[in-house]
């Protein structure tokens, strides 16, 4: 056996964690916070100052206090959008990883339903959301058709690639083991491609928002049950500016949400190996 | 494997023809220039390509589906080709685990072999907190954690720097010598083919076929001391001057 106390040139590396100094941490919160307050004081103050009317241009504390007044209604709008968003998230996750791992399998289905994937990421699907309507037996599915089939495609194409782009010496190792195809796919082809089906959870995920609300704009939804794009709309008509920005901050904070998430559990997979997660160092 | 001896022939532009007869505990390295063909056949003999034309022969009776010795055959690559998302456990568990042995089951051979590379106290860390000879290490004990009869070695340390080098030399051999493990060992550097093997086929490009086999048998044990021996240099010249004929003939074809 070689000796294991050997301490030769290349084993006395130690592993430290880089952590950041607390003073930088505290920096990264309150620069951000502190931008942000100064833009809705810089908000109100013009506001305040230029005298401009609540129907054109809402002061900060206005668009609170529609937030507040407008709740019951505005709530539900939120609920509604909010589940389109993730059921149809949910569905491009599952489509999309499904669909991915079937292509990578064989070379002769990627080539029989690559024109598909074309032609679906070509199309505008806002586009076909009126069609969605006649098909579908109510809004909320054709809805939730159409932002699946905008958050689908990153999915799909990030996870092909992703799924491509293993190590060839690995898959060489994998060979070299006698490894089943499950074992490759299980073991190391999806492993490999975290890195890019994370990047293509983030796109979907903000994708699939921006088409839940889109959506509804095309398909002029209306009365109860619709969702916050209905919200945004008739706020307009109404000359309800208060609360048209009120329901343009829920959706802004939805958004912020799903990218505080996606980020999160990127970083969550990654951290311990990814060159993305690590901070550089010289 | 036991017993060793292996013949295979390869009509492609890569290997020309090549026959090689390898016995067992041999130290054997391929040594020739770029092109001439070494990886590919340490490839062929890996079953990592099939060859076109000609067999390689294994005297085993325990054939796989495959062709190959069941279990038989430790790679290491140039690069450490670790699975970044996976511990130094994890990477060299890989080999057992795609066998179906569970972590427990596997846990002694594990830690036995990262103790025999030296790295028993990384086995929880990643790949990229280690440094280039480390992982090359880890890469190893992947390889060895089967305990294969053959370890088939290409430009395993072509990446790292000299000092590092030099001590995983004295490493494969101390464990080679341990082991009584066949070795093919695939370099492009005379010195350390001189160093190290005990046989060394020096390879020709265009076409890529054995051009000398120099059986490399020396007194001393392969140590420091033997590193700046007379035995050593003149060695080296002999293997020196084998490969810049070898490189000749290619050139004048």
């Amino acid at each position: 056996m070689v000796a294991t106390d050997s301490s030769g040139t290349d084993a006395a590396v130690a592993v430290v964690a880089p952590t950041t100094p607390v003073s930088e941490r505290v920096l990264r919160i309150v620069v951000p916070v502190v931008m942000l307050i100064l833009a809705i004081a810089a908000w109100y103050l013009y506001v305040v100052i230029s005298g401009q009317p609540k129907y054109i241009l809402p002061s900060p504390i206005d668009v609170a206090g529609a937030l507040l007044t407008d709740w019951p209604t505005l709530l539900p709008a939120l609920g509604t959008t909010l589940t389109i968003t993730l059921e149809a998230l949910a569905l491009a996750l599952i489509g999309g990883v499904g669909l991915a791992i079937i292509l990578v399998q064989s070379r002769w289905i990627e080539l029989a339903l690559f024109p598909f994937a074309v032609i679906l990421q070509v199309t505008p699907v806002v586009a076909i959301a009126p069609l969605l309507l006649i098909y579908t037996p109510n809004t909320q599915t054709a809805l939730l058709i159409v932002a699946f089939l905008v958050a689908f495609f990153p999915i799909l194409s990030n996870m092909v690639q992703g799924l491509k782009s293993v190590d060839h010496n690995l898959l060489n190792l994998f060979d070299l083991y006698g490894a089943r195809r499950w074992q490759q796919l299980i073991l190391l082809k999806i492993p490999a491609s975290m890195p890019y089906f994370l990047t293509g959870l983030r796109i979907g995920g903000g994708l699939s928002l921006i088409a839940a609300v889109v959506a509804e704009f095309a398909a002029g939804t209306a009365g109860a049950g619709s969702g916050l794009a209905f919200r945004l709309l008739e706020s307009g008509y109404r000359l309800n500016i208060p609360r048209l920005y009120a329901a343009l901050f829920l959706l802004t904070f939805t958004g912020v949400a799903i990218f505080g998430i996606t980020s999160f559990i990127t970083w969550l997979v990654l951290h311990r190996w990814h060159e993305s997660a690590v901070r550089r160092e010289n | 494997m036991r017993g060793v001896s292996k013949i295979f022939s390869n009509g492609t532009l890569a290997l020309s023809n090549m026959t090689l007869n390898v016995q067992r505990g041999e130290f054997l390295s391929l040594l020739g220039p770029s092109g001439c063909g070494k990886s590919t056949a340490l490839r062929i003999i890996a079953g990592l390509g099939a060859p076109s034309s000609g067999a390689i022969e294994w005297p085993s009776s325990t054939i796989n589906a495959r062709g190959l010795p069941e279990g038989d055959i430790g790679f290491v690559f140039q690069d450490p080709t670790l699975m970044p998302w996976a511990t130094v456990f994890g990477n060299v568990h890989l080999p057992l685990k795609l066998r179906g042995a569970g972590k427990e089951q596997a846990r002694e051979q594990i830690m036995q072999t990262l103790a025999m590379v030296g790295l028993a106290d990384f086995a929880d860390a990643y790949p990229r907190e280690l440094s280039g000879g480390m992982k090359m290490r880890v890469s190893i004990a992947r390889a060895l954690v089967t305990k294969p009869t053959l370890l088939l070695m290409d430009e395993p340390f072509a990446a790292l720097d000299e000092i590092t080098r030099q001590k995983l030399n004295d490493d494969v051999l101390m464990l080679w010598r341990q082991s009584g493990i066949t070795v093919i060992f695939v370099t492009h550097s005379v010195f350390e083919s001189a160093y190290l093997s005990n046989r060394i086929v020096v390879m020709r490009a265009r076409p890529g076929q054995v051009f000398s086999d120099l059986p490399l048998v020396t007194s001393a044990e392969r140590d420091e001391q033997y590193r700046t021996s007379e035995e050593y240099r003149a060695s080296c010249a002999v293997v020196s001057r084998a490969l810049h004929d070898a490189i000749h003939s290619a050139e004048i074809r």
